[in-house]
C-alpha cells in the first residue's frame, strides 16, 4: 500500500511545492474553500472516525464541532511539541512531507472558521521551524495562503511559534499559555480550549499527524478512511519504533497490525536476538506490557491495547529486551518526569521528586524491598490528584513495572542496566 | 542597544505574527533574539524586552527561568546537548556521553577551558531511532547531529572550535 | 437577584447563589474544606490540590434528559476522580463529601507531599501559632512522615524581596498567592516563579526589589512562613501578643488595623507595639493595608516622645509640673480672650477637635485648620453618604479623580478604584501629569498646572467625557492637592462640587477630598477654617498650636511665631515649633488612648488604646478641657466617649455616632477568624466596630472659601515649582521607622529629561531651587517648564510658586 502520510518514502521530492501540487496537492483545500460549508467539512472528518494522534485519541471531528459560533475569532493550533520519549513521527512529516501537514492545518482552519493558525514547535525543532516558514512563504506567494483565497472571502495566515524546551507545553492548555507569552503551565479545565482557548477565544488544537490525515480524508472521503484500520480505530498510524530493535524508525501501518509484525517484520527483530521482555506502547507515559505471545499478537488499536492493561497513546513503541532491569528503566522515566514537571500542582511536583529519591536508592541497592513498596505507594498516592495528565502519566510506568515485573525489584537484581 | 534597534527587521516580523493587543506573545522569540549575542539573556535584555512588551522585568525573568533553552548565565559558545533519555539510553547513549566527556576533559555540565564547548545531558530530542545523537545550541540557534560516532563527533568539535574562533 | 442553588455538603443542606464555589458554599454551614492556594479575594487556580473532595451529581438519563430516580430521591453519581472544591461551582442537587474516607485520605496525602519539602522550622518560624499549614497538618495529616530527612530539598532561607519582605524558599509551598495578589489585585506583577518542578521559587526583578507599596499584604496571605516582614521578623510569638483595634492615622482612607502588643524585657518591661495587622472592614480597606500604614507605627512609642510639660524660664525651656504649666496657659488665654487663635491639624481625633472648637468659640477666638488643601466645607454637605462602598461600584458608576496621585496620597483608594474600574466603573483621571491609576482609566484629561479649575468647569460640557459624567447613574468625585495649594484646591473643590451637587444623598455619590491627614474631614465637619497667612493670623495673639509644626515645614514661619504674644504648643515631640513655644504640653499618642477619626468617606471610626500612656502625657481633649475650665468654660474632659456624646448632641451630622454605635459590627465576607482562622490570611476579624457614616449636613459647615481665581502657570520664560505628594516623606511619622529609611528620598526636584538638559543638569546633580538645594531626578511624566517638589522632604513648598533654578 502506498504511504499516505510518509509519502516521501514513495515520492522523494514531495517536500517541494511543485511536486506536491503535481501529486494532488491542495486540491482538497481548494475544494473545501470553494465548494463546501465549514460544517460539512467537520461532518466529513467526524464520519471518517479520525482520532487524535497526539496520544489522547479523541475523535477529531467531534473536537472541531465543539467550537461555538457566538465568540470570535477562532484559532487553530497545530501541536508540534513532540517531546514524548520514543516519539519522532511528527518531525519526519514536517521535514519530508510538510505541505500535506500544512494543507491539513488549512482545511482545519476553514472548518472551524479560523483565519489564523499557529504551529507550536518544540524549541529544539529550530531548523524545522525555519523550513516551515519557507514553505509557508511559498504558499503565500502562490495564493494558497493570504487574503481572499481562490476568489472567495476566506483568508488564512499560518504562523510558526517556537517553544523553548518544556515537555509540559505539549499539554493543550500549557501550550496556549506558552504562545500567550506566559510560563507554560496547564490551566484548570473547565473551561476547555474549544470555548476558552488562545487569548481566551475558541481554539482547536490538533497533533501534526492528525492534521496530515485531513487532506486525504477530504479528497478520498470518510468511507475510504474508515475502510482502513479497525472498528474503533480508523485509518493508518505512524508507529515510532525505538529501543532494542535492529531497525528503529517510523512505520506507517494500518491500525490492527500486531506488535509482532511491527517488531519483527518492520523492526528487523530484537537486538542481539534476545527475547522481548517489555513493550512500552506510549513512550515514557506507558503502562508496561509484559511481552508474552498474547501481547505480541495483540493488534495495535485503541481498544485492543487496553486489554493488555496499557494504552495506544501516541504509538511510540519502545522495545525492551531481557538485558535490562525494569528498575533501571523507570529510573529514567522518573528522571524525565521530574525534569519536566511544571511544578504547579503539589502531587506531581513533590511526588516526582520523592519518586526520584526512592528509585535512586533502589538503584544503589539500599533497602530495596521497603523502598519499592514505598515507591509504589507514592506513585499510587499521586494518581487521580494531579492538575494535568503529566503527573498521572509519571506514575504509570512505576506502578506497572512493580506490579508486572516484581522480580526486577528484588535486592539481588537491583542496580544497573543488566539484571 | 535595544533589540528593536539591533535587529529591526526581525523584531518587526516577530511582532507581526501576533494580534497587536497580545504583544506579550512575542516574548519567546525575542528572548531567542536576545540570546544571539552571548548565548544567554542579560539583565539589560530582560529590561529591554519588558519595555518593548509592557511587561515587568520580573515577568520576563520568569519566562527565562521556566524553559530549558533559555539561559541566564554564560556557558561555552557551543552547548553540546546529548540526549540520554530512555530510548537513546537503550542504545548506548550513556556510554557515548561518558566517552565524550572524557575526550573533552570535562564533567557533564562543565565548560572546556577554552570556553568553546559545554557538555550537557538533556531529555528526549525526538531522535530515538538515530541514537547516539545530540544537538548543538549556540546564540545562532540549534542544529541536530544524529547517528553519530565518536569520530564524527570529535571532527565536529574541531570544526566548531575553528569556526568559533573566526567569528568575532 | 442571582438564582439560588440547593445542595448538600457533608449531609448538611445549603442554599447559595448560582456560581458559588463549593469551598465557599461549605463555609456557609461552618464546614471548612482545607485550602492553601485558594483565597476568597482571588481567582481560583486549583494548584495545591488540598481541597479535593468527592462530588456527586444527580444522574441524568441521556435519552430523556430527566434525572434518574432511586425511590423518591434522584440517583447520585460520583465521578471517578476527586474534584477541587475551589474551582468547582455548585449545581442543583449536588452532594459534596469532604469527610469521607476517600476525601480524608486525599487531604492527608497532599499534606504529606507538602511536608516532604517543607522544613521543620516551627520552633524558629514567625508564622508558628498563626500558620494555616500548622493548623491543617494538625487537623488532617499523618503524624509520621515517610520521607527521609536527609533528602529534603534545600534552598535559600533568608532572601530579601526588596528590603521590607524576607523570603524563605524552603518554606514556600508554591501556592502562588503572593504572585497572584500582586498581579490580580494590585496590578504590579513584581513577583514571579522562576525555574519549574521542585526547583520553582519566587523571585523579584524590579528595581528596587518587590517594588510595591502593598508588599506587606503578601505576608498576611502567605499560608506558611515563607514571607515575613523585616519589621516583625523574630519579633514575638502570636500567642504572646495582645490585640488592640485601631485606625491607621496616615491618610484619609482610615484603614482598620490591629496593633499587636507585648510586655517584654527587651523594651525594659514596657508594653511595646510589635506589629500592625489589617483588620477587616469591607467598606473601607477590605482586608488590606498599605506598607506605610503597616510600618510607621514606631513614632507612637519613639524614645524622643515628650513625657513632661515644658515651661520657658529665663529664655530656657525646662520641665515643669502640669499645675504650673496649666496656670501659665490659662492665664494667657484668659487675658487674650478673643485675641486667641487655635491652630490644629487633622492628626487629632474628632473629640480633640471638638473641644478645641468649643474653646475657640467660648473665647471668641479663631479655630483654624493647619492644611495646604481646602474645600472641606463642601464635603460636609456634598460628601458621600451611608452605604457608599468602592467594592459595590461597577458599570453604573463614574469615578472622577482630579489633581490627585492616589497611589501616593491614599494607596487603598488607588487599589479599590482600580478594581472598580476593572469591574466596569468609568474612571476619568484629570491631572497635569501621568499617575499610576491612569492605566485603568476610561478617559484621561490632561491640563497644564494652573488650569485645573477651568478644566474641571468644562468637563461635563462636552464630548464623551461630558456624557460619561452627566449620564452616570452614580458619580463620585475625588479631588486632591497634586500641584495645588490652599487657594488652588479650594477653587478646584468648588468646581468639583458643581458636578455632584444634584446627586448626593444616595450611596456611591458625592465629593471626596483626598486630604493630607487622617482626620481632616473631621476638622472640616466641625467647622474649622483653613489657615492661610500665619504671620498675619498670629500677630499679637495668644496662639494654641496642637499637632502642627509650621516652623518644621517652613523655617521662615519662625518670624510668624515670634510675632505672637504667647505660644502654647501641644505635641508628641519637641518639634521646631515647640522649641519656640512658651509652654509645651505633652500629648498622648493615639495608640495610648481612645478616640475617633472621620475618614474622607465621612465614616467615623473608633480606635482603642494599645499601649499605656508615655510619662505624664494626657489626651488632647482632656488638656483642652482643663484649659477651658480655667477660663470659665465647661467642657467634657473625662473620657472620649463622653466628648463624643456632646459632639453628637451639638452637630446634626454626628447624630447617632455614640461609642456604642461605633462599636457595632455585622457579618462580613470573606469570613476571617472563626473555624478556619487563616482562610483569608492573618487579617484580624473585626469585632470592635465598623464605624458609622455621617449624615449629610444641610449646608456647609463653615463659610466656603472659593479661591482667588488667580493661578500661576508655567511657561518657557517662567518655570513653576509645583508641590506633589510622596507616600514616604521626611515627616516624623515616617522617619522614626528606620526600616523605611531606604524608601525615603533626599530633598529632590523632579524634572523632565529634556528640561534637565536645557538647564545643563542630569540625574544626581545638585540644583538650587529658590535658594534651596535639591537633588535632580529625571522623570518623563513631568510637564515642560515645571519642577516638581515633593512635600515634607525638607523643601518648604505648599503651593505652586515661580521657580528660580540655578545649577549649584
Amino acid at each position: 500500500m502506498p504511504a499516505l502520510l510518509l509519502r516521501h518514502r514513495d515520492i522523494p521530492d514531495i517536500g517541494k511545492l511543485d511536486v506536491y501540487n503535481k501529486n494532488g496537492g491542495f486540491e482538497a483545500f481548494k475544494k473545501v474553500v470553494t465548494s463546501m460549508q465549514p460544517q460539512e467539512v467537520t461532518d466529513v472528518v467526524k464520519a471518517s472516525g479520525l482520532r487524535g494522534r497526539g496520544g489522547a485519541g479523541f475523535p477529531t471531528g467531534v473536537k472541531w464541532s465543539f467550537i461555538p459560533n457566538n465568540i470570535w475569532p477562532h484559532y487553530v493550533v497545530a501541536n508540534a511539541d513532540e517531546s514524548e520519549p520514543g516519539t519522532f513521527k511528527d518531525r519526519e512529516i514536517m521535514e519530508c512531507n510538510p505541505f500535506q501537514f500544512l494543507e491539513g492545518v488549512a482545511i482545519a482552519a476553514f472548518a472551524v472558521g479560523a483565519n489564523a493558525a499557529y504551529i507550536y514547535l518544540r524549541g529544539e525543532f529550530w531548523t524545522m521551524a525555519a523550513i516551515l516558514d519557507k514553505k509557508i512563504a511559498e504558499m503565500e506567494k502562490t495564493g494558497l495562503l493570504g487574503e481572499k483565497l481562490f476568489g472567495t472571502d476566506y483568508s488564512l495566515q499560518i504562523y510558526t511559534h517556537l517553544g523553548a524546551g518544556a515537555y509540559i507545553c505539549g499539554e493543550e492548555t500549557a501550550l496556549l499559555e506558552s504562545i500567550e507569552g506566559k510560563r507554560g503551565q496547564p490551566r484548570i479545565r473547565p473551561p476547555f480550549p474549544a470555548v476558552y482557548g488562545l487569548y481566551g477565544k475558541p481554539t482547536v488544537i490538533n497533533n501534526v499527524e492528525t492534521l496530515t490525515n485531513v487532506p486525504l480524508i477530504i479528497e478520498k472521503g470518510a468511507d475510504w478512511y474508515k475502510s482502513m484500520g479497525t472498528a474503533d480505530s480508523a485509518g493508518v498510524k505512524i508507529f515510532s519504533l525505538s529501543g532494542h530493535v535492529n531497525q528503529p524508525g517510523n512505520y506507517e501501518l494500518p491500525f490492527g497490525t500486531t506488535y509482532r509484525e511491527l517488531i519483527y517484520k518492520c523492526g528487523g527483530g530484537v537486538t542481539d536476538d534476545r527475547p522481548v521482555k517489555a513493550i512500552m506502547s506510549a513512550g515514557a507515559s506507558s503502562s508496561f506490557i509484559v511481552a508474552d505471545d498474547k501481547a505480541l499478537d495483540t493488534p495495535m488499536d485503541y481498544a485492543s491495547v487496553r486489554t493488555l492493561g496499557a494504552d495506544l497513546g501516541s504509538a511510540s513503541v519502545i522495545v525492551i529486551n531481557d538485558s535490562v532491569n525494569l528498575e533501571w528503566v523507570i529510573n529514567r522515566t522518573i528522571h524525565f518526569f521530574k525534569h519536566e514537571s511544571c511544578g504547579k500542582c503539589t502531587p506531581c511536583r513533590e511526588g516526582c521528586y520523592w519518586m526520584m529519591h526512592l528509585v535512586e536508592r533502589i538503584e544503589q541497592g539500599q533497602d530495596v524491598l521497603a523502598n519499592t513498596e514505598l515507591l509504589y505507594s507514592v506513585a499510587k498516592q499521586m494518581q487521580n490528584k494531579c492538575l494535568c495528565p503529566l503527573g498521572e502519566f509519571a506514575t504509570m510506568a512505576v506502578t506497572t513495572a512493580i506490579e508486572r515485573f516484581p522480580a526486577d525489584f528484588k535486592p539481588s537484581l537491583a542496580g544497573g542496566q543488566h539484571g | 542597544m535595544s533589540l528593536a534597534d539591533k535587529y529591526p527587521q526581525e523584531v518587526k516580523k516577530i511582532m507581526a505574527k501576533y494580534p497587536p493587543e497580545q504583544k506579550r506573545s512575542a516574548v519567546m522569540p525575542l528572548l531567542y533574539l536576545a540570546q544571539r549575542d552571548k548565548g544567554f539573556v542579560t539583565k539589560a535584555a530582560l529590561e529591554d524586552i519588558a519595555r518593548m512588551l509592557d511587561m515587568t522585568t520580573t515577568d520576563v525573568a520568569g519566562i527565562v527561568g521556566f524553559y530549558t533553552l533559555y539561559h541566564d548565565q554564560q556557558a561555552g559558545k557551543y552547548r553540546m546537548q546529548v540526549c540520554t533519555d530512555l530510548p537513546c539510553a537503550l542504545r548506548g547513549a550513556d556510554k557515548f556521553l561518558e566517552e565524550l566527556c572524557g575526550n573533552l576533559g570535562v564533567k557533564v555540565g562543565a565548560t572546556t577551558p577554552d570556553g568553546m564547548i559545554t557538555v550537557e545531558a538533556v531529555m528526549c530530542l525526538a531522535g530515538c531511532d538515530k541514537a547516539p545523537m545530540f544537538q548543538v545550541q549556540s546564540g545562532e540557534g540549534i542544529a541536530y547531529h544524529e547517528n553519530m560516532t565518536m569520530d564524527k563527533t570529535m571532527e565536529l568539535v574541531a570544526a566548531l572550535r575553528k569556526s568559533g574562533k573566526e567569528v568575532k | 437577584m442571582a438564582k439560588m442553588v440547593s445542595l448538600m455538603v457533608d449531609g448538611q443542606p445549603v442554599s447559595v447563589p448560582a456560581g458559588t464555589l463549593i469551598v465557599n458554599a461549605a463555609k456557609q454551614v461552618g464546614i471548612d474544606i482545607p485550602v492553601f492556594c485558594y483565597h476568597p479575594k482571588m481567582e481560583p487556580v486549583g494548584m495545591c490540590r488540598q481541597c479535593l473532595v468527592e462530588v456527586g451529581r444527580p444522574v441524568i438519563d441521556r435519552a430523556t434528559g430527566q434525572p434518574v430516580m432511586e425511590g423518591d430521591k434522584p440517583k447520585i453519581g460520583f465521578g471517578p476522580k476527586l474534584e477541587t472544591a475551589c474551582t468547582t461551582p455548585v449545581s442543583e442537587g449536588m452532594l459534596v463529601l469532604s469527610q469521607s474516607d476517600k476525601a480524608k485520605a486525599s487531604q492527608k496525602e497532599i499534606l504529606e507531599f507538602l511536608l516532604t519539602s517543607h522544613p521543620l522550622d516551627c520552633p524558629v518560624c514567625d508564622k508558628g501559632g498563626e500558620c494555616p499549614l500548622q493548623n491543617l497538618t494538625m487537623a488532617h495529616a499523618s503524624p509520621q512522615s515517610r520521607y527521609i530527612y536527609a533528602e529534603k530539598s534545600h534552598a535559600g532561607k533568608h532572601l530579601p524581596l526588596g528590603d521590607l519582605i524576607w523570603l524563605d524558599r524552603e518554606r514556600c509551598i508554591q501556592c502562588a498567592r503572593c504572585i497572584r495578589f500582586q498581579e490580580e489585585i494590585v496590578g504590579e506583577p513584581v513577583l514571579a516563579f522562576y525555574q519549574r518542578g521542585r526547583a520553582t521559587d519566587i523571585i523579584t526583578n524590579s528595581d528596587p526589589g518587590f517594588d510595591s507599596v502593598f508588599s506587606g499584604n503578601t505576608s498576611d496571605i502567605c499560608p506558611v512562613g515563607a514571607l515575613t516582614t523585616a519589621d516583625f521578623r523574630f519579633g514575638a510569638r502570636p500567642w504572646e501578643m495582645k490585640a488592640a483595634a485601631s485606625i491607621c492615622a496616615q491618610c484619609p482612607v482610615g484603614c482598620n488595623v490591629t496593633f499587636n502588643t507585648r510586655r517584654e524585657a527587651m523594651s525594659g518591661g514596657k508594653v511595646a507595639i510589635k506589629r500592625v495587622m489589617p483588620r477587616q472592614n469591607e467598606a473601607v480597606n477590605e482586608i488590606w493595608l498599605c506598607d506605610k500604614g503597616r510600618f510607621t507605627y514606631h513614632f507612637t512609642d519613639d524614645a524622643n516622645r515628650l513625657a513632661k510639660p515644658l515651661l520657658r524660664k529665663n529664655g530656657e525651656q525646662v520641665t515643669a509640673s502640669w499645675t504650673e504649666s496649666m496656670q501659665v496657659v490659662s492665664q494667657a488665654f484668659s487675658d487674650a480672650r478673643k485675641n486667641s487663635v487655635i491652630l490644629a491639624s487633622g492628626r487629632l481625633s474628632n473629640e480633640d477637635l471638638f473641644n478645641l472648637k468649643q474653646l475657640a468659640d467660648g473665647l471668641g477666638g479663631e479655630a483654624l485648620l493647619y492644611t495646604h488643601m481646602g474645600g472641606g466645607e463642601l464635603t460636609a454637605s456634598l460628601g458621600v453618604s451611608a452605604g457608599t462602598n468602592f467594592s459595590n461600584m461597577g458599570k453604573e458608576t463614574t469615578i472622577l479623580v482630579v489633581a490627585s496621585d492616589l497611589y501616593n496620597e491614599a494607596p487603598l483608594w488607588f487599589l479599590r478604584i482600580k478594581q472598580a474600574a476593572e469591574r466596569g466603573a468609568a474612571l476619568i483621571i484629570v491631572n497635569a501629569r501621568e499617575t499610576k491609576l491612569e492605566r485603568y482609566a476610561k478617559f484621561t484629561v490632561r491640563y497644564s498646572y494652573g488650569d485645573e479649575t477651568d478644566t474641571v468647569r468644562g468637563l461635563a460640557k462636552k464630548g464623551k467625557v461630558g456624557e460619561t459624567i452627566t449620564a452616570a447613574e452614580n458619580l463620585v468625585v475625588l479631588y486632591g492637592s497634586d500641584g495645588l495649594g490652599l487657594d488652588g484646591s479650594s477653587s478646584v473643590a468648588a468646581a468639583c462640587a458643581e458636578l455632584v451637587k444634584d446627586c448626593t444623598g444616595k450611596p456611591n455619590n458625592g465629593l471626596i477630598g483626598v486630604w493630607p491627614r487622617a482626620n481632616d474631614q473631621g476638622a472640616w465637619e466641625l467647622g474649622f477654617q483653613p489657615a492661610d497667612d500665619l504671620a498675619k493670623i498670629f500677630k499679637g495673639k495668644a496662639v494654641y498650636i496642637v499637632a502642627a509644626d509650621p516652623v518644621g515645614d517652613d523655617p521662615k514661619l519662625k518670624t510668624a511665631l515670634q510675632g505672637a504674644k504667647f505660644v502654647a504648643v501641644q505635641e508628641l515631640f519637641l518639634t521646631r515649633t515647640a522649641q519656640l513655644a512658651d509652654v509645651v504640653l505633652p500629648a498622648q499618642a493615639y495608640t495610648e488612648r481612645e478616640g475617633s477619626f472621620t475618614s474622607g468617606e465621612r465614616r467615623v471610626q473608633r480606635y482603642y488604646p494599645a499601649i499605656p500612656q508615655r510619662g505624664e502625657t494626657r489626651a488632647d481633649f482632656e488638656i483642652t478641657a482643663a484649659i477651658a475650665k480655667e477660663v470659665g468654660l465647661e467642657l467634657e474632659g473625662r473620657s472620649a466617649s463622653l466628648v463624643m456624646d456632646k459632639l453628637g448632641a451639638s452637630l446634626k451630622a454626628f447624630e447617632g455616632t455614640s461609642y456604642r454605635k461605633l462599636a457595632e459590627t455585622n457579618e462580613q465576607w470573606p469570613i476571617v477568624g472563626r473555624g478556619d482562622l487563616y482562610y483569608g490570611g492573618t487579617t484580624y476579624e473585626n469585632r470592635q466596630g465598623l464605624g458609622v457614616t455621617l449624615a449629610l449636613s444641610p449646608s456647609t459647615a463653615g463659610k466656603v472659601v472659593k479661591g482667588s481665581g488667580k493661578f500661576l502657570r508655567p511657561d518657557e520664560d517662567q518655570w513653576l515649582a509645583v508641590p506633589v505628594t510622596r507616600l514616604y516623606d521626611r515627616g516624623i511619622t515616617v522617619t522614626t521607622s528606620e526600616l523605611l529609611h531606604a524608601h525615603i528620598d533626599a530633598a529632590i526636584v523632579l524634572l523632565h529629561p529634556e528640561m534637565a538638559k536645557q538647564l545643563g543638569v542630569t540625574a544626581g546633580d545638585q540644583l538650587s531651587v529658590n535658594g534651596f538645594q535639591a537633588e535632580v531626578r529625571l522623570d518623563a511624566t513631568v510637564p515642560a517648564s515645571v519642577a516638581l517638589l515633593p512635600r515634607s522632604m525638607g523643601f518648604p513648598i505648599n503651593a505652586p510658586a515661580p521657580a528660580e533654578l540655578k545649577k549649584a
